[in-house]
C-alpha cells in the first residue's frame, strides 16, 4: 500500500485516504492531497515526458506552476482529454488517468529521440535555415511534417462537454499570491473593512511556507499559521479567498484576469459545477506577492530525470512526505539548497555530496549540514550528469579545471539562486530595474496603482517580508478608500515572525563546463529545448537584441514565459555580447502567466449564449407551419414556407405567384423602426434624409434615402408622418442600430439646437405585411376606425386605429408592387393578430411568404435592397433614385459629398436590369460583367450582378447589376464569363413587372 | 478593459458600455453645400491621427447614450480627461507641463 | 398589479396577448430568476424646463441624478440619460396618456411591448448579474433604487436595484431569451 518513497511521519498529508490513479496505463496509489507529481515521485517515477524538440527523457524540475517538463495529458473520458497539464499542479483524485506526451511508441523508447542524436541539424534557428529549398517542398512536404511533429499533446476531437463560468468582480485591494507576504497584506487590508480578494494558484495557501520547515509565525509553524490566517480571512464578509486561482493577465487600470480551477481536482465534478471560472477583477489597488522562482544550474545533461530544483525536493518532502531519491546529490551556488539537503538528511535520505560553486561560503545552514556529516565540496562544479532515463551520477570537477570524480546518485537537487517573479508587474507595464548587488531584476518604475511585496520585490527574509507586506496591505486599503486600520492604535493583528529563512545571491548563466567554447547540452529553457550553446550561437549569428535572441532560439517563449530560463538566457547573451546585463535588457513578459483554456475565455458565451438569437413574435407560428429560417444578423427570419413535397424553389415560385394572384402574409417585424418626436421633427428629417419632409401631410408616407456625409447611400425605408411633430421611420433590418447611432450622432453633436428626440420602437411593434390584390379584403373585416377606401387611405399613407381590438399603425405601402399594407401591432399581440389575418387570408387563398419570396417580388419591381444592390459606394444617382433627392434643399447629410467631382463624373457604375439571352439561365450574384468576352485575360470588368433570381411571375430569370455607364447601355448585349462558359445578357430597365405601377391599386 | 469617465453619468464606467466615434472638434460647415472640394476633403477625409494626445469623440452608447469628448494619449492609452459635447477644447490639460 | 394592466388592454381586444417567455422562472441556490408580468412603459425625453410639469403629470418626481430612480404609486422613473427616463408603470395606469396631458416640451413614446422584465432575486443576485455585467454592483456603488442602462453579456439591458438583494433587468423583447438564459446559467454558478 505504502509507496516506496513516501517517508513515514514526513509531510502533511493524511496517509489514511488513498487514491488510485494510472499513468501510461500503469496503476499506482497516491494519497489525497497529492499532486500527480508527488504521487508519481512517491512511487519512484521520475520519467514523465519527452522534450519538445530533441525528445529527451524528462522528469520533474519543480513542484509548481513553473514546471517546464512534466506536461501530461489528463483523460477523464473521450471528450475530456486535457493536454499539457502540469503534473506538479494537477491535484490527485481517485481514478485519475494521465498519459505522457510527445513520445512514440512509448515513454522509455521514443523514436523521436533520434532528433537528439541528429541535434546539430536542429540547433538554434534551424526552422529559418533548413526548410528553404526547394520552395515547392514547403507546402507539400515541410509544412505538413513540421505541423505533425510540432506541438505538445493532443487536443480532444470532441466538443468540450464542460461548462465555464465567468464573473466581474470589484474590490479595493486585490492580493495576488498567497504566501506569507500575500497573507500578511490581505490581513492588513481586510482589517480596514475594504473589499479584499486574495488569490493563489495552489490548492492550499502558504507559498514557500509549504517547504520552509524553519519558518515560525505567531508561535506556530509557518504553514499552520498560513492556514489559520486564511481561515480568518475566509470568515470575513469583505474578503474573498480564491485558492486554485491563477492571475494570468494584468491589464489597464488595475483590471486583472484570474482563472479559478473549480473542479479539475474532483473525482466527479458533477454537471452543476463549472470546470473553471474566469474572474475579471477591477481593483483599486493591487498587491503583488508573487514570490520568487528558484533557478536551476546550467550544466551538461542537466535535464535528466531526477534532477530538480532544491526547493521542489524540499516541497515534496516537507509537504507531501515524499523523498525524491535515496542517494541524492546537491549542486548549488547559494545557501537554499543546503536547507533541502538538511531536511532530506534528517528524514533518512543519504546526501551523496553537496557541490558548491562558491569558494568559501559560510553560514548557519552550511554549519548545520556539516554537523549532520554531509560531504561538502566548495569551489567545485558538476560538469555532467550520468544516466539517461534517470540520472545515475554526477561528475564533479574543480571549477577551474582539474581531475574529475564521478559520484553515483539517483537525484540531483540544484539551486542557482532565486528569480523574483515580476511577470505580473511587467504585464502592468511597470519597468524592472537591475540590482547590481543581488544580480536580479526587481520592480522599478510603477505604471499602475500596485505595489510589490516580499520575494517578488527582492525583499529577503521572512521578517522583512511580513513587515513590508503588512504595511503595504494597510496602505493599499487606505489609498483605495478604506478607513485607517487599527495599526496605529495597536489594534492590528500584524503577524510576528519568530523564525524565518533567508537567502539571496547565487549565479546567473552557464556553470563551468558549459560556458563559452563548449558544445554540451546544458539546458537553459527545458520546455523549448534551448541550451547555453544555442544562445551563444544566436549572438554569434548576429542576434544582438535580447528580443531577437529570444525569437531565434525560442528561449522563454510559449507557455514557459521565461519562468526558469529568462535570467540564465539573458546572462549568457550578455556574456557573449560582452555587455552588462542591464544594457542587454529583459524580454517582455506576456500574458498569460500560465496557459488559459479556451473554455474559460469563452465562459458562458457558447451554444445558445454564443450570440443572442432574436426571434419575432410570430416565430412560433412560422415554425409550426414548417417554415425554413435564415439568419439575418442576429434575427431568425422565415425564409420560405414549403408545403409537403416542395423544395425551396417550388415553394418560392408558389409563394411569389400567389402574392400577385391573391395575397400573401409576410413578417416584416425585424425592420428597424424609430419614432422621431418633437416640434423640430420635420427639420431633423430634412437634414438626415435626401427627401423633402416639411410638406409631407400627416397621415402620408414617403420613401426616404439616408446618405453618409460622403454622399453614398447608407440606408433607406418608408417614413410615415403620424402628426406634425411625429414621424414613424423604418430602416433596413441590418441597419437599425447603426442608423439610430448615425441619427443620434448628428442630433447630439451637429444639430443639438433642434427640439426633437429619437426612440427605437423596432421591438414595440410587430409588423405583418399583407400584400396582393386581395389584401384589403383580408384586413378590412378586422379593422376598426380606419376608412380603408382608396380615397381615404391611398397608397403611401398611414392611419392609427384598431385591428382585432388592439392598437395599430396601419401603413398602406408596398414592397411587392401590389396593393399592400403593413399592419403594425404591439409585439405581444403580433402572433394572435397574424393568426386572425391568416384565417381571413385563407378565405381568399392567401399564402404566407418568407424572405426569399420577398426578395424576388421586390426585384421584379426593381426595388433595391441597401447592402445588396448598394455597397457603400453607390450614390442616389447611381441607383436611379435622383427623384428622391430634394432639389431645392440647401442642406442634408451627404449633400456636399454627393456633389464631389468623381461622384458626378461620367461612366460611374449605375444600377440596371439584366435579362439573360437564355431565359432559363439564372446569373450568379456577384458575377462580373465584361463588354468583350474575347479580350485577353485579365479582362476589363465593367460591373457585377447584385441581385439575381428565377421569376416564376415573369417566366424567366431576372437580375439587377451595377454596370459602368449602365443607363447608356440599354438594350446592349454584355457578357458574364463563368467557369462553364460565357453568358450573354441584355441591359434593361429595372422593372420587370407592371412598369406603370397600376397594380399598386389593383 | 479601460474605465472611462462619462461626463454625463459623472463616474467612471467600463469600456464595454462605450463606443469610439472618431476625432473631435471637426466642425461641419453651416454652408456645407457651398464648400470647395479641398475644404470638404479636409473636413471629411483628413484626420490628425497623432502620436500622443488626441481629442476624440466617444459615445456612452450602452449607458446614458450621450456623445462626449475625450482627451486620450495614444501612446499610453490613458484618458487625460473627458468633457461634454459642445464644450470647447480645453485650453489646459490636467497634469500637462506645457 | 400588472394583471390589471393586461386586463385593461384585453377588455376590448379580440385577440390574446402573448408576452415573451411568460411564466418562465429558474431557481438556483441563493437566487431566483423569473420573467415579470407585462407593464406599461414609456420612453420619456424632455429638457430640464419641462421636468416639473412632467413630474406633476406623471405623479412621480423625475430624478435628475445619474444612475438613480424614483418610485411612487407603482410607477418608477429611471434616469437613463440627462434628458431620458424610462417610466415603468405596474399599477395598470397609462403614463402615455398622462404625458399627453402635459403641454410642456417633451417626447413620450410607448414601449410597453418593446421591453421584457426579469427579476433576479436572492442573496446571490448581484453575483448573478455580475456574471455578464461589468459594473460594480456593491451596495456602495449601486445602491437600492440605482438604475442604469448597461451591458449583460452581449445584450444591452436596463438594470434597476429594487432591494439589497433584488434587481429588475429590462431588455428588448427579442433579447429576452438570451438574457433570461444568460441569467439562468449565471444563477447556477452564483452561489459558489
Amino acid at each position: 500500500m505504502n509507496a516506496a518513497f513516501r517517508i513515514p511521519g514526513a509531510g502533511r498529508l493524511s496517509q489514511a485516504k488513498t487514491a488510485s490513479f494510472s499513468f501510461d496505463d500503469k496503476s499506482y496509489t497516491g494519497i489525497e492531497g497529492d499532486t500527480l507529481a508527488s504521487a508519481l515521485l512517491a512511487n519512484g517515477v521520475h520519467l514523465v515526458g519527452r522534450s519538445f524538440k530533441y525528445h529527451r527523457p524528462r522528469g520533474f524540475l519543480s513542484a509548481g506552476a513553473e514546471e517546464p517538463n512534466a506536461l501530461v495529458q489528463i483523460v477523464r473520458d473521450d471528450a475530456r482529454k486535457t493536454p499539457n497539464v502540469r503534473a506538479t499542479v494537477q491535484e490527485l483524485y481517485d481514478g485519475l488517468t494521465a498519459n505522457s506526451q510527445n513520445r512514440w511508441p512509448s515513454l522509455a523508447f521514443d523514436v523521436g529521440a533520434v532528433n537528439d542524436i541528429a541535434s546539430p541539424l536542429f540547433s538554434a534557428g534551424f526552422y529559418y535555415k533548413t526548410f528553404m529549398w526547394p520552395k515547392s517542398a514547403w507546402k507539400s512536404l515541410y509544412e505538413p511534417k513540421i505541423r505533425a511533429a510540432a506541438g505538445l499533446g493532443v487536443s480532444p476531437d470532441r466538443p468540450d462537454p464542460d461548462h465555464y463560468a465567468a464573473r466581474y468582480a470589484h474590490c479595493e485591494v486585490l492580493v495576488l499570491g498567497g504566501g506569507a507576504a500575500g497573507i500578511a497584506a490581505a490581513l492588513a487590508a481586510a482589517e480596514t473593512g475594504v473589499r479584499v480578494i486574495i488569490a493563489d494558484e495552489q490548492a492550499e495557501f502558504g507559498g514557500s511556507l509549504r517547504f520552509e520547515s524553519g519558518a515560525r509565525i505567531d508561535g506556530e509553524n509557518g504553514f499552520a499559521w498560513a492556514q489559520g490566517a486564511i481561515a480568518k480571512l475566509k470568515a470575513m464578509d469583505n474578503v474573498r479567498v480564491l485558492p486554485r486561482t491563477t492571475a494570468f493577465g494584468y491589464y489597464a487600470q488595475n483590471f486583472v484576469g484570474l482563472v479559478e480551477r473549480v473542479s479539475d481536482h474532483l473525482k466527479t465534478p458533477g454537471r452543476e459545477l463549472a470546470r473553471e471560472r474566469l474572474w475579471q477583477v477591477r481593483a483599486g489597488r493591487v498587491v503583488l506577492a508573487t514570490g520568487a522562482i528558484e533557478r536551476h544550474m546550467v550544466f551538461a545533461d542537466n535535464d535528466r530525470p531526477g534532477i530538480m530544483l532544491a526547493s521542489a525536493a524540499r516541497t515534496y518532502l516537507n509537504h507531501y512526505g515524499v523523498a525524491v531519491g535515496r542517494n541524492v546529490g546537491v549542486y548549488t551556488a547559494n545557501d537554499s539548497a543546503y536547507a533541502a539537503a538538511i531536511d532530506l538528511k534528517k528524514a533518512g535520505v543519504n546526501i551523496a555530496a553537496i557541490v558548491d560553486l562558491r569558494d568559501n561560503p559560510s553560514g548557519s545552514v552550511i554549519d548545520e549540514a556539516r554537523g549532520l556529516g554531509i560531504e561538502i565540496n566548495f569551489g567545485r562544479a558538476v560538469v555532467r550528469a550520468g544516466g539517461k532515463l534517470r540520472v545515475s551520477s554526477m561528475t564533479v570537477q574543480p571549477k577551474n579545471g582539474g581531475g574529475e570524480r564521478t559520484v553515483p546518485v539517483d537525484a540531483i537537487l540544484m539551486s542557482a539562486g532565486w528569480t523574483p517573479s515580476v511577470h505580473l508587474f511587467s504585464q502592468s507595464r511597470g519597468k524592472v530595474a537591475f540590482n547590481e548587488e543581488t544580480r536580479r531584476f526587481v520592480p522599478g518604475t510603477y505604471a499602475q496603482d500596485c505595489v510589490s511585496v516580499g520575494a517578488c520585490n527582492g525583499t529577503d527574509g521572512l521578517d522583512a517580508t511580513v513587515e513590508e507586506a503588512y504595511a503595504a496591505g494597510a496602505k493599499a486599503a487606505k489609498d483605495a478608500g478604506g478607513k485607517d486600520s487599527g495599526i496605529k492604535a495597536g489594534k492590528g493583528t500584524k503577524p510576528t515572525v519568530d523564525a524565518g529563512e533567508s537567502w539571496s545571491r547565487g549565479m546567473l548563466g552557464a556553470a563551468p563546463g558549459a560556458g563559452a567554447g563548449t558544445t554540451v547540452k546544458a539546458f537553459v529553457d527545458f520546455q523549448n529545448d534551448v541550451t547555453a550553446k544555442d544562445i551563444r550561437q544566436a549572438v554569434h549569428e548576429g542576434m544582438h537584441s535580447i528580443e531577437h535572441v529570444k525569437r531565434f532560439t525560442t528561449n522563454g517563449m510559449a507557455t514557459d514565459q521565461g519562468k526558469t530560463s529568462n535570467m540564465h538566457g539573458l546572462a549568457i547573451a550578455a556574456e557573449t555580447l560582452d555587455k552588462p546585463i542591464p544594457q542587454v535588457g529583459l524580454t517582455t513578459f506576456r500574458a498569460p502567466y500560465t496557459p488559459v483554456t479556451f473554455g474559460s475565455i469563452v465562459g458562458h458565451a457558447r451554444g445558445p449564449l454564443f450570440d443572442p438569437t432574436r426571434r419575432t413574435a410570430t416565430h412560433g407560428w412560422a415554425a409550426a407551419q414548417g417554415a425554413v429560417f435564415e439568419d439575418v444578423g442576429q434575427w431568425k427570419r422565415a425564409w420560405y414556407f414549403p408545403k409537403a413535397g416542395e423544395d425551396m424553389h417550388a415553394a418560392v415560385n408558389r409563394e411569389c405567384v400567389t402574392v400577385r394572384k391573391t395575397a400573401g402574409l409576410f413578417d416584416a417585424s425585424t425592420l428597424g423602426k424609430i419614432e422621431v418626436v418633437g416640434p423640430d421633427a420635420a427639420k431633423f428629417m430634412e437634414l438626415l434624409y435626401t427627401n423633402p419632409w416639411e410638406k409631407l401631410e400627416p397621415g402620408r408616407c414617403r420613401y426616404g434615402i439616408m446618405l453618409r456625409e460622403d454622399g453614398f447611400i447608407y440606408d433607406d425605408g418608408v417614413v410615415g408622418r403620424l402628426a406634425p411633430d411625429r414621424f414613424h421611420v423604418t430602416t433596413t433590418t441590418g441597419g437599425a442600430p447603426r442608423v439610430m447611432h448615425h441619427m443620434e450622432d448628428y442630433l447630439q453633436t451637429e444639430f443639438p439646437h433642434l427640439n426633437v428626440w429619437l426612440t427605437s420602437i423596432t421591438e414595440q411593434w410587430a409588423v405583418i405585411a399583407v400584400q396582393g390584390p386581395k389584401s384589403r379584403e383580408i384586413i378590412a373585416p378586422l379593422v376598426e376606425g380606419i376608412d380603408m377606401s382608396d380615397e381615404a387611405l391611398p397608397h403611401m399613407s398611414v392611419r392609427e386605429g384598431k385591428i382585432c381590438g388592439v392598437p395599430t399603425r396601419l401603413f398602406r405601402m408596398s414592397f411587392t408592387g401590389e396593393r399592400g399594407f403593413e399592419v403594425n401591432v404591439p409585439a405581444d399581440y403580433g402572433e394572435a393578430v397574424w393568426e386572425a389575418l391568416w384565417a381571413e387570408g385563407q378565405k381568399h387563398g392567401a399564402t404566407a411568404y418568407g424572405t426569399e419570396s420577398m426578395h424576388v417580388l421586390r426585384a421584379e419591381k426593381g426595388y433595391i435592397i441597401v447592402g445588396q444592390d448598394t455597397d457603400g459606394t453607390v450614390t442616389p444617382n447611381d441607383a436611379g433614385l435622383d427623384w428622391a433627392v430634394g432639389k431645392k434643399k440647401t442642406d442634408f447629410v451627404g449633400i456636399r459629398g454627393m456633389a464631389r467631382a468623381d461622384l458626378v463624373a461620367k461612366g460611374r457604375k449605375q444600377l440596371v436590369g439584366l435579362k439573360t439571352k437564355d431565359a432559363k439561365v439564372v446569373l450568379e450574384e456577384g458575377a462580373q460583367i465584361v463588354e468583350d468576352p474575347k479580350q485577353a485575360i485579365p479582362m476589363k470588368m465593367i460591373g457585377h450582378v447584385t441581385s439575381s433570381y428565377w421569376s416564376e411571375n415573369c417566366g424567366r430569370s431576372i437580375a439587377l447589376a451595377l454596370v459602368a455607364g449602365g443607363r447608356d447601355k440599354m438594350g446592349k448585349t454584355l457578357y458574364v464569363p463563368m467557369p462553364n462558359g460565357t453568358i450573354e445578357v441584355e441591359v434593361t430597365g429595372m422593372v420587370f413587372v407592371d412598369e406603370k405601377g397600376e397594380r399598386l391599386n389593383g | 478593459m479601460l474605465l472611462i469617465r462619462c461626463p454625463y453619468c459623472e463616474e467612471e464606467r467600463p469600456e464595454l458600455e462605450f463606443r469610439n466615434a472618431g476625432e473631435a472638434h471637426i466642425v461641419r460647415s453651416a454652408n456645407i453645400a457651398g464648400e470647395s472640394e479641398d475644404d470638404f476633403e479636409k473636413y471629411f477625409f483628413i484626420r490628425a491621427n497623432p502620436k500622443g494626445v488626441i481629442y476624440e469623440r466617444w459615445r456612452h452608447i450602452h449607458g446614458c447614450a450621450r456623445f462626449f469628448n475625450a482627451v486620450r494619449d495614444t501612446v499610453t492609452d490613458k484618458f487625460v480627461m473627458t468633457y461634454k459635447a459642445g464644450e470647447p477644447k480645453p485650453a489646459k490639460l490636467p497634469g500637462a507641463s506645457k | 398589479m400588472a394583471k390589471a394592466a393586461a386586463k385593461t388592454n384585453a377588455a376590448s381586444a379580440s385577440v390574446e396577448r402573448r408576452p415573451a417567455l411568460a411564466g418562465r422562472a429558474l431557481s438556483a441556490p441563493g437566487v431566483k430568476v423569473e420573467i415579470l408580468p407585462p407593464a406599461e412603459r414609456i420612453s420619456l425625453r424632455a429638457p430640464e424646463a419641462s421636468l416639473a410639469a412632467l413630474s406633476k403629470g406623471l405623479g412621480v418626481t423625475l430624478p435628475t441624478k445619474p444612475k438613480s430612480s424614483a418610485t411612487k404609486g407603482g410607477r418608477t422613473a429611471l434616469w437613463l440619460g440627462p434628458d431620458e427616463w424610462l417610466i415603468i408603470d405596474e399599477s395598470g395606469n397609462d403614463p402615455l396618456a398622462d404625458c399627453a396631458k402635459v403641454s410642456a416640451l417633451h417626447s413620450a413614446v410607448g414601449i410597453s411591448h418593446r421591453n421584457v422584465a426579469i427579476s433576479v432575486n436572492g442573496p446571490a443576485a448581484a453575483v448573478t448579474v455580475n456574471s455578464g455585467c461589468p459594473q460594480d454592483l456593491s451596495l456602495e456603488a449601486f445602491p437600492v433604487e440605482a438604475a442604469s442602462r448597461t451591458i449583460l453579456g452581449k445584450s444591452e439591458i436596463v438594470l434597476l436595484r429594487t432591494a439589497a438583494d433584488a434587481f429588475r433587468v429590462e431588455c428588448w423583447r427579442s433579447f429576452s431569451d438570451y438574457v433570461f438564459t444568460f441569467l439562468s446559467e449565471a444563477a447556477s454558478d452564483a452561489a459558489n
